[in-house]
């Protein structure tokens, strides 16, 4: 099974968000870049996948600056086969440029399956996956939280609003992972060795310029920090009159 | 230009509640674009046949309510749902200005699709939009909350999708005009053979107006009743979210949690009980409109973004609030 798995730098979560000087981006100085962690499910997935078929390649795939070489070495280091860096000075906000660029890549690869993740935590485009399932006009199930496939074709689950849509498909096709599909892997120090010795291949590209132009990339509107009404049951009439009458929420 | 296509949702031939959002969104947009001239909304919606509530459309400002009908939209149809109104959105000589959906668990798998159809830029989970220079300018929280983005989009149409419960429903008096037209064509590839349906009335925290969360502070997963009953009090306009840490020990379902790596909520009460306020609890629900904690650590992070809070033992407080909210409901 030949499967490729589209991976992104991202800062991590746990990152300090501040503003750069531009107003529109943010300042990079000490920030901790890491695998986008839905991009871990479908690495995890891609590999799980392999090892069932018992023969095939798990091909990650990111598009991004020099140092997103590093984000591949991980996914290899997980056991991914080889990487592509699609190179490029900056990441666009304009999601269907990048889909662009990753289904020119992904085009002739013969893949069975292409994986993403379901979003990016820095953009939150929730967009990549669907869009290179569009021009590659291939079968494409997102947010998918459980998957079984037999053959050529697959079933997969994916929570909607108050329920679960069960999704059938056939393959090749493109899915995007949501949390619960698996338990990704952590590295082991031998996977990291021989993470050095995967091939990693670097191509640059010219994304197109896009057609959304960033104004501006401001904090969030500082919440408040309220009044403590009270303390125990005794303050619960206080918060009811409160928010009736302040918020006018009841 | 100041056309506004409002994609709309039903399931099981009823329409979908976020509609009224997206048909409010839309209004206000066709409105900004039309700049006082004329700007109409068409909203249109893919079924199986007549949608139920499709006539209380034009109160929030549709201009014209389009029903597409095929066997097979019945339940989502992702390929032929994206032909169609791919199709749509260029037919017939009109011009849209903008598409919008809701940025619901349909609508974000749709809206890519179909803007990659058009070879348009998609900007997902809208909280704000408005009009300059005759472009659309849409607003965005990204990194997990802790910025905005606001991002302008050249040319036409726009593709956004809005973020439930940010778009108050506003009633709009419009024609609101029903046509129906039945579409070819098959399903598609991709096929939706089952929706195993929660129990029925059972809210999405995504989209229910008021949301009583419970974290750790809970102790064990039989104490979640002391929250069903609170979300109960509430008269069916409240659904019950959960922290990571009780989602990872098996107490409550992924379904419901709220948080970085779980939804996203904006509703108008969001009642935080035994949740300490990591920051990854905070990306999924400070927007919300009220925050009300109620924690016994009095130094909990919370309380940092809490409107009200109240420091006790939830097990004393909660069943308290029960019982003031049933007054009022009762
Ligand atoms: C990458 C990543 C992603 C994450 N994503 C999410 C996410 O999506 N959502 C999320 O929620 N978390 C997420 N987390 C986890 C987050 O960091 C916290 O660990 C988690 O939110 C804590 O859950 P909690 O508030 O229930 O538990 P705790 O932090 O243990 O808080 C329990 C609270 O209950 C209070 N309490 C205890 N007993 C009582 C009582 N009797 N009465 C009143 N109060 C009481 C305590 O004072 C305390 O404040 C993520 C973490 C990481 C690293
Ligand atoms: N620059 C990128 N390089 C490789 N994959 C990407 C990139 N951006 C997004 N993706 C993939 O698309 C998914 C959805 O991202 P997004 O639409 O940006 O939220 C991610 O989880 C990745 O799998």
């Amino acid at each position: 099974m030949k499967i490729a798995v589209c991976i992104k730098r991202v800062p991590d979560s746990e990152t300090r968000v501040k503003i750069a000087s531009d107003g529109k981006s943010i300042d990079e100085a000490g920030v901790k870049f890491i695998l986008n962690p839905y991009d871990e499910f479908a690495v995890e997935e891609g590999l799980r996948r392999k090892e069932k078929a018992g023969a095939g390649e798990v091909v990650v795939i990111a598009l991004g600056p020099a140092a997103a070489q590093e984000t591949i070495r991980t996914a290899l280091a997980m056991g991914a086969d080889r990487g592509v860096l699609l190179q490029t000075a900056g990441v666009h906000p304009d999601g269907l440029e990048t889909a662009r660029a990753l289904a020119a890549e992904l085009k002739d690869g013969g893949y069975d399956l292409i994986l993403f993740g379901k979003m990016a935590i820095d953009d939150y485009n929730h967009q990549v996956g669907p869009m290179v399932a569009e021009l590659l006009d291939l079968a494409c199930v997102t947010t998918v939280a459980h998957l079984e496939i037999d053959g050529n074709r697959g079933t997969a689950e994916r929570e909607i609003e108050g329920g679960v849509e069960v999704v059938e498909f056939p393959l090749p096709a493109v899915l995007t992972t949501d949390k619960g599909l698996n338990e990704p892997r952590y590295p082991a120090l031998k996977g990291i060795m021989a993470a050095k010795k995967k091939p990693l291949e670097v191509k640059p590209v010219t994304p197109g310029p896009g057609a959304l132009e960033i104004l501006a990339l401001t904090p969030p509107p500082e919440r408040q920090a309220g009044k403590i009404v009270g303390e125990g049951a005794a303050a619960v009439g206080e918060l009811v009159r409160l928010l009736r009458e302040e918020a006018k929420v009841l | 230009m100041s056309q506004v296509l409002a994609v709309l949702e039903q399931r099981d031939g009823a329409l979908r509640k976020v509609s009224h959002e997206v048909v409010t969104g839309a209004r206000r947009l066709a409105d900004a674009l039309g700049g006082g001239g004329s700007s109409t909304v068409d909203a249109v919606i893919l079924a199986a046949g007549p949608v139920r509530g499709a006539e209380q459309l034009g109160g929030f400002g549709a201009d014209r309510v389009i029903t597409l009908t095929n066997p097979a939209f019945g339940r989502y149809a992702p390929e032929a749902y994206a032909r169609v109104l791919a199709e749509r959105a260029t037919a017939g000589g009109v011009s849209y200005g903008a598409v919008v959906f809701a940025a619901s668990a349909t609508g974000k798998d749709l809206a890519p699709r179909v803007a990659a159809r058009l070879g348009r830029p998609l900007v997902q989970e809208i909280t704000d939009v408005s009009v300059a220079g005759g472009a659309v300018v849409a607003v965005r929280p990204v990194y997990a909350g802790k910025a905005l983005l606001k991002v302008r989009v050249a040319g036409t149409p726009a593709i956004l999708s809005l973020r439930p419960n940010v778009f108050t429903p506003v009633q709009r008096p419009k024609p609101g005009t029903p046509e129906t037209a039945a579409v070819d064509g098959s399903a598609g590839r991709v096929v939706v053979n089952q929706v195993k349906a929660a129990p029925a009335g059972t809210l999405d925290v995504a989209e229910a107006p008021i949301v009583v969360s419970g974290g750790r502070g809970l102790k064990e997963p039989a104490n979640f009743k002391v929250l069903e009953e609170l979300a109960a009090a509430f008269g069916g306009r409240a659904a019950v979210g959960a922290s990571r840490a009780v989602v990872d020990a098996g107490w409550r379902p992924h379904a419901d949690q709220v948080g970085q790596t779980g939804k996203t909520v904006s509703p108008t009460l969001y009642v935080a009980v035994g949740v300490s306020g990591a920051i990854q609890h905070l990306a999924g629900m400070r927007t919300s409109k009220v925050i009300v904690a109620i924690n016994k650590d009095k130094d909990a992070p919370i309380f940092k973004v809490a409107d009200y809070g109240i420091v006790g033992d939830l097990f004393e407080v909660v069943p308290k609030l029960t019982e003031e909210i049933k007054k009022l409901h009762g």
